[in-house]
C-alpha cells in the first residue's frame, strides 16, 4: 500500500497545496464504513437476576468518505453520534460491520496502532481532554514521541512551536499547563495536538458544543484554514444544524443510531426529505424574517423512545406525523435519490 | 488567507524566555506550605529525624553502654542522662533516638514497600479492568481476609526473628489498602477523556500508565502513604510490644514504651519520655498527611 505523497513527508508543513482534496474527490474513498453496529450489554432493570441486555448503540451505519471531504454527522443527543465515533477509531469494538480505512478493515485488528497516525480525534470536552499533570507543550508532542521517535528533542520543540502558532496559540505557551487555558485555548491545543502528525481524517467530537457562542467561530474557521492548508478529511459531529451546514459538503442525519437520511450539504438544507430531517430543520431559525414567518414549523412530539426498546418497523414512528401500518411492520431502507439517500417508505408523499 | 508563521516570528518566539506555567503540583505545594499545623509538623519531624539520625554523637553513651551507678534512675543532667536510665542502667536518650532510627525506619521502608507494590498492582488491576481485575481484586479481598498477626507469627516462625522481616511483614500488608485505592482511582481516571485521547493517538498501554493515569493517582496516594507511616510505626510498636519485633539491645519506640510500661509506677521517665516522641511523631505525619489532602484536594481547584 504507497502512501499518498502529501501525508508521508509530515513535515513539510506549509507547502501542500490546496486543492488537493479537489482532485482526490473521485479517488476511492479514504475510509468505508459497512453495517456498523456498536452494542453495549446493560444490566437490565428486571431486578438482580435479570441478567443483561444488549443496546444497539449504532445500528448499520454505512457510509463512504473522500479525502480532504467534511461529513457532518448530526442528530439529538443519544442518537450514537459520539459512539459512531469512537468505533471508527476501535476506541469501542464493534459487534458488527467493518471499517475500511484506506483499503484495510480495522474492525478487530488490534495492530491498529500505526494507522492511528493518520486518525485523530477532537474532543467535546476540550479541559477534559487534556492531561492536567502534562503541559500545553507535552501534550502536543505526545504523538511525535509515539510515532516519530526519531525526530529529536529540538526538532520535536520546534515543531511543537510551530503547531502552537499555526493554530493560533503563542509558543511562548508551551511549558503551561491546561487549566491556565481558556476553553477555546483549549481546543486550539486539541487541535494542534490532533494536526501535528499531519493526519488524513480528524473525527471532531461536537468539537465547540461546549465553547461560547464567539469563539465557535473561530474554532470552526481555524479548522476550515487547516482542512484547505494540509487537505484532511473531517468527520464534523454536532447537534448544531447552521454549523454544520457552514463547515460540512455533506452530511448524514442520525436517529438511534441508524442512519435516516444521508445528502450534500445543499440538497439537505434546501429539500429535506426524511420526517426527521425536516423536524430538526424546522427547528433551526432562517436569517430571512419573511421566510421565518410563512414556513410551517414540523414539531417533534414525544421524547426519544429506550434505546434499549426501539420500536419495530421505523424506528421514527413513535414522533412520526406521517405513519402509517406499513411502518410498524417493515423497516425502511435508505434509498438513493440522486445525492441524496432517505431510509422512510413514504418519503415521496411527504 | 494562510496565516503560515513567518520564520522570523517563529525564530523570535522560540528564543524568547518561556512562560513557566504552574502546575498542579506547584499550585498543591503552595497550599501546604500555607498549612501552619502542616508546616510546624514538618520542621518538628525534620528536628526527631536529625535526631535520630545523629544520635551516636548526641551523648556520651552508647546504646548498650551500662552505667553502674545509675540503675533505672530519673533524669540527671549532671550525669548527661537527660532521659534517665533504664533497669539495666542503659541511658534513656540514646535509646529513645536509636529507638526512633528503628521505628522511622520501619515506618518509612513499610510504607515504601507498600507503596511500590499497591501502586504497580492497583494501577495494572484498574487499568486492564475486566476479568483481570475481578481476580486480581478478589486476591486482595482474600488476603485482607487473612488475620494480620497470624501471618506475621508465621513468617516470624519460618523465618526467625529479623529486622528485614518486619517491615516486609508489614509492607506485604499495608499493599492492600494502597492497591485499593490506587485501583479505584484509575478505575475513574481511565474514563476520563484524556485517556481516551491518548488512546486514539496510539500512545501504548505502559506509556497511558505512566504519563496519564499514574501522575493523576498520586495525589490520593502520597496522602495515604503519608498516613500509613504512623499507622506501620505503631503495629511495630505493637509487634514489639508482643515480643515479635526489634530484638535487643537494639530497640524501637515500641519496645521502650513495652519496658517502660512494666515499671510506670516506679519509673514513669520510661514511659514518658519514649511515648513522647511516639506520640509527637504519629501527630505530625498526621498533620502532615491532612495537610496534603487539602492541598490537592481538587474541589478547591
Ligand atoms: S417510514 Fe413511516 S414512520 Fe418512518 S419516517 Fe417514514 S413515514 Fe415516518
Amino acid at each position: 500500500m504507497s502512501d499518498i505523497k502529501q501525508n508521508s513527508d509530515g513535515d513539510g508543513a506549509g507547502d501542500s497545496d490546496s486543492d488537493g482534496a479537489g482532485e482526490t474527490l473521485v479517488a476511492a474513498p479514504i475510509l468505508r464504513v459497512r453495517d456498523l453496529s456498536v452494542e453495549f450489554s446493560v444490566p437490565s432493570a428486571d431486578g438482580i437476576f435479570g441478567g443483561r441486555r444488549a443496546l444497539t448503540a449504532v445500528n448499520g451505519v454505512s457510509f463512504d468518505l473522500h479525502a480532504g471531504e467534511t461529513l457532518g454527522v448530526v442528530g439529538e443527543s443519544g442518537c450514537g453520534k459520539s459512539t459512531l465515533a469512537r468505533a471508527i477509531l476501535q476506541l469501542l469494538p464493534a459487534s458488527r460491520g467493518e471499517v475500511v480505512w484506506m483499503g484495510e478493515d480495522l474492525v478487530g485488528h488490534p495492530g491498529l496502532r500505526e494507522r492511528r497516525r493518520d486518525l485523530q480525534i477532537i474532543f467535546q470536552d476540550p479541559l477534559a481532554s487534556l492531561n492536567p499533570r502534562m503541559t500545553a507543550g507535552d501534550i502536543v508532542a505526545e504523538p511525535l514521541r509515539t510515532h516519530r521517535g526519531e525526530i529529536g528533542r529540538a526538532e520535536r520543540r520546534r515543531l511543537v512551536a510551530e503547531m502552537f502558532e499555526r493554530v493560533g496559540l503563542s509558543p511562548v505557551m508551551v511549558n503551561r499547563y491546561p487549566h491556565e487555558f481558556s476553553g477555546g485555548q483549549c481546543q486550539r491545543i486539541g487541535i494542534a495536538r490532533a494536526m501535528i502528525l499531519r493526519p488524513r481524517l480528524i473525527l471532531c467530537d461536537e468539537p465547540v458544543s461546549a465553547l461560547d457562542v464567539s469563539i465557535q467561530a473561530q474554532i470552526v474557521n481555524l479548522l476550515e484554514d487547516l482542512q484547505r492548508e494540509f487537505g484532511m478529511a473531517l468527520i464534523f459531529i454536532s447537534h448544531d444544524l447552521s454549523v454544520v451546514r457552514h463547515i460540512c459538503h455533506r452530511v448524514m442525519v442520525l436517529y438511534l443510531g441508524r442512519v435516516v437520511e444521508v445528502a450534500e450539504r445543499d440538497i439537505l438544507y434546501r429539500s429535506p426529505r426524511h420526517p426527521y430531517t425536516r423536524a430538526l430543520m424546522s427547528a433551526v431559525p432562517i436569517p430571512d424574517p419573511r421566510i421565518e414567518r410563512e414556513r410551517r414549523r414540523v414539531v417533534l412530539e414525544g421524547d426519544l423512545p429506550s434505546p434499549l426498546d426501539p420500536p419495530s418497523g421505523c424506528i421514527f414512528r413513535g414522533r412520526c406525523s406521517y405513519a402509517r401500518s406499513r411502518c410498524a411492520e417493515e423497516v425502511p431502507v435508505l434509498e438513493e435519490l440522486g445525492g441524496q439517500s432517505v431510509a422512510c417508505h413514504f418519503h415521496n408523499d411527504i | 488567507m494562510n496565516t503560515k508563521p513567518s520564520a522570523a516570528t517563529l525564530e523570535a518566539a522560540l528564543n524568547a524566555p518561556r512562560v513557566h506555567g504552574r502546575g498542579v503540583w506547584g499550585d498543591a505545594a503552595r497550599r501546604l506550605f500555607r498549612n501552619k499545623a502542616a508546616v510546624a509538623s514538618m520542621v518538628v519531624l525534620a528536628v526527631i529525624v536529625l535526631l535520630a539520625v545523629f544520635a551516636p554523637w548526641l551523648s556520651v553513651y552508647a546504646i548498650d553502654d551500662i552505667d553502674w551507678d545509675n540503675i533505672q534512675a530519673p533524669p540527671d543532667f549532671a550525669a548527661r542522662h537527660w532521659f534517665g536510665t533504664d533497669g539495666n542502667g542503659r541511658d534513656l536518650f540514646v535509646r529513645t533516638l536509636y529507638g526512633g532510627r528503628a521505628s522511622l525506619a520501619v515506618g518509612v521502608l513499610a510504607t515504601a514497600v507498600s507503596l511500590v507494590i499497591g501502586v504497580a498492582y492497583g494501577s495494572v488491576a484498574g487499568y486492564i479492568g475486566g476479568r483481570v481485575d475481578t481476580v486480581m481484586m478478589r486476591f486482595v479481598d482474600v488476603m485482607y481476609s487473612l488475620p494480620f498477626m497470624f501471618f506475621v507469627i508465621v513468617l516470624v516462625a519460618v523465618f526467625g526473628r529479623n529486622f528485614i522481616l518486619i517491615f516486609v511483614a508489614i509492607g506485604a500488608v499495608e499493599w492492600l489498602t494502597m492497591a485499593r485505592i490506587v485501583r479505584g482511582q484509575t478505575l475513574s481516571i481511565k474514563r476520563r477523556e484524556f485517556v481516551e485521547a491518548a488512546h486514539a493517538i496510539g500512545v501504548p498501554s505502559h506509556r497511558i500508565i505512566l504519563r496519564h493515569t499514574l501522575p493523576n493517582v498520586l495525589g490520593p496516594v502520597i496522602v495515604y502513604a503519608t498516613l500509613t507511616v504512623p499507622q506501620v510505626i505503631l503495629i511495630e510498636s505493637f509487634l514489639s510490644f508482643l515480643g515479635l519485633g526489634i530484638q535487643e539491645p537494639l530497640s524501637s519506640w515500641g519496645v521502650l514504651i513495652s519496658e517502660g510500661a512494666k515499671v510506670i509506677e516506679v519509673a514513669p521517665w520510661m514511659l514518658i519520655f519514649p511515648g513522647l516522641f511516639l506520640a509527637v511523631t504519629l501527630f505530625c505525619f498526621n498533620f502532615i498527611g491532612d495537610g496534603m489532602r487539602d492541598a490537592l484536594d481538587p474541589k478547591d481547584r
